[in-house]
């Protein structure tokens, strides 16, 4: 469990640019969840991720994860940063090693473990990501950019982190690669039972599809959090800070003022099908009367 | 790690030394760097200093800042220093044995490395102060207005300017970019700290491989970027802003000529 209180930080505290990037923040996360972290540029997310490894020290408040302060002087970063994966933006400009082998390795190697545990452990992140063994003995600068980026995440994946912390792992990749890293996650989700999983991610349909709960950030706050429904219910509060809805939800909204009989919790496209399938079912609708 | 680079950076101001021409400020501190190698008496190296320390007040720039600027050169600091102390012969003060070599401490080698690292700040606070106070673009075209003579026989005048400002406007970049793929290799349990120095050389190339991949990327880009704006070399290219020798650059002039001047003399007069 995460457990954030009254966090702020500052950054260059006393200097001519003195910025407050978060300020007064509250959380707790429970063992096993999925949570989407969503706001603008600027809005705080990659500096309060940054937090919860240890790469940033909060300027006041604290953070537990486990019941164990991390924040505090005697804290053991090594062993934080072993418990605490973090995906950065863009992970697969840290690529380096000669062989993709090598680079998934680098992460459990530094952790000190033995040859055939770091070789199942890169099997089994291998396997989790969606990396062909016939890849293992390429270059990692040879594979597609959907490839590398998983490639790194299985860096992270091989450090088995009880908590995976991933900053924008969509951002700047086409549909196809997309829709990889999200399944990745919902996969992980599903099978590692315990994991605590966190994405920062712009897109709300990407966010409406995957996550269990949201946190909305705006300025440095945290605006609002709870589940999908909780937060797309209030769509006014939303638009007011610049964020959006599902274009699915919007599609719902104008059918629903149009006069169907639409619920109110529609944010995926599947949830979108199934209640006008039964809507149709219900009324004798042609699908031009729809468009 | 890479913070602190001084070397590059430009603080703006609007004191009467971010003003000065960029070609006058070349000049002086080329002068300025001979007047620092040629001072091989303290009273001088004092001089220098004092000047130093003024030019700093009036450009407005924090003491701070350039006091920061000396930390990642604080080994080279630390590296003179401790060969001087033993190297130079003179009057011992202190010797000891370290295994088979006798080492001596002598009056003259601390001398002579507080001599050292002396004109080391001087020099390197002097050519910060130059990249502090002068935008690179100016700076660049400073320079290359200074190199135009070159032109006759067929040196690329412009292409290096250009190079040079391409490099300079991509170290804070660079910089940045390192620091982001540190903190990235530290979340994947990378140490940069520890071991002995073949091991910390090693440790270094999970840093600098992505970097060096990132620096090719970006140049591929810019050069795509620059032949996209039809750019084709410094042919019949005008400027925008054009340089001009104001009154301001006339008085720094005298003023650093007459500085000059009282420092060689002082220099013969003074004994010390």
């Amino acid at each position: 469990m995460i457990r954030i209180e009254n966090l702020s930080y500052v950054y260059q505290p006393g200097m001519p640019g003195e910025y407050r990037a978060l300020s007064d923040i509250n959380l707790v996360i429970p063992n096993g969840s999925l949570t989407a972290v969503i706001g603008h540029t600027g809005s705080g997310k990659s500096t309060l991720m940054q937090q919860l490894n240890g790469l940033l020290q909060p300027t006041s408040g604290k953070i537990f994860i486990d019941d164990e302060d991390i924040t505090s002087k005697s804290a053991d970063i090594a062993k934080i940063r072993r418990k605490v994966g973090l995906v950065f933006q863009y992970p697969e400009h840290q690529l380096f090693e000669e062989t993709v082998y090598q680079d998934i390795a680098f992460g459990p190697k530094n952790m000190g473990l033995s040859d055939e545990e770091i070789e199942r452990r890169v099997i089994y992140a291998a396997s989790l990501t969606g990396i062909d063994k016939k890849y293992f003995e390429k270059s990692p600068f040879e594979l597609s950019g959907g490839q590398k980026r998983r490639a790194a995440i299985a860096g992270i994946l091989a450090m088995e982190p009880s908590v995976l912390v991933m900053d924008e792992p969509t951002a700047g990749l086409d549909p196809g690669g997309r829709d990889d890293i999200l399944n990745i996650i919902k996969n992980l989700h599903k099978k590692q039972k315990e994991m605590i999983i966190i994405f920062v991610s712009h897109s709300m349909e990407e966010v409406a599809e995957t996550a269990e709960n949201i946190v909305v950030m705006h300025d440095g706050r945290i605006d609002m959090s709870g589940t999908a429904a909780d937060i797309f219910r209030k769509r006014g509060r939303l638009l007011q800070i610049g964020l959006d809805i599902p274009q699915i939800t919007k599609l719902a909204d104008k059918l629903r003022n149009g006069g169907y009989n639409l619920p109110e919790e529609i944010y995926t496209v599947k949830a979108a099908v199934e209640a006008i399938t039964k809507l149709s079912r219900s009324l004798p609708l042609q699908a031009e009367d729809i468009i | 790690m890479f913070k602190n680079i001084l070397i590059g950076q430009y603080f703006p101001s609007k004191s009467p030394i971010h003003r000065l021409d960029a070609r006058i400020k070349i000049i002086m501190m080329m002068a300025y760097i001979i007047l620092v190698f040629n001072a091989d008496k303290p009273v001088s190296l004092i001089m220098i200093a004092v000047y130093t320390l003024t030019i700093v007040i009036v450009s407005n720039i924090p003491l701070k800042l350039i006091l920061k600027g000396f930390i990642p050169v604080i080994w080279i600091f630390i590296f003179t220093s401790i060969v001087n102390i033993f190297s130079v012969s003179g009057e011992t003060l202190l010797s000891f044995k370290l295994f088979r070599w006798t080492l001596k401490i002598t009056k003259e080698g601390i001398l002579k490395s507080v001599f050292i690292n002396t004109r080391l700040l001087l020099l390197l606070t002097g050519t910060s102060l130059l990249t502090l106070t002068t935008q690179p673009l100016m700076l660049t075209d400073g320079i290359e207005q200074l190199l135009k003579p070159l032109r006759k026989i067929k040196v690329p005048v412009h292409e290096i300017a250009m190079m040079m400002t391409i490099a300079i406007r991509f170290i804070p970049t660079l910089a940045e970019e390192a620091e982001k793929i540190k903190n990235a290799q530290l979340a994947r349990g990378a140490d940069f700290e520890s071991g002995n120095i073949i091991k910390r050389a090693k440790s270094m190339l999970p840093l600098l491989v992505p970097l060096f991949i990132s620096a090719f990327r970006r140049a591929d880009e810019l050069s795509t970027a620059m032949e996209a704006r039809c750019y084709n070399g410094g042919e019949n290219r005008t400027r925008m802003k054009q340089m001009h020798i104001t009154l301001y650059d006339i008085s720094a002039i005298i003023v650093f000529a007459v500085c000059s001047l009282f420092l060689l003399i002082s220099e013969f007069v003074i004994e010390f």
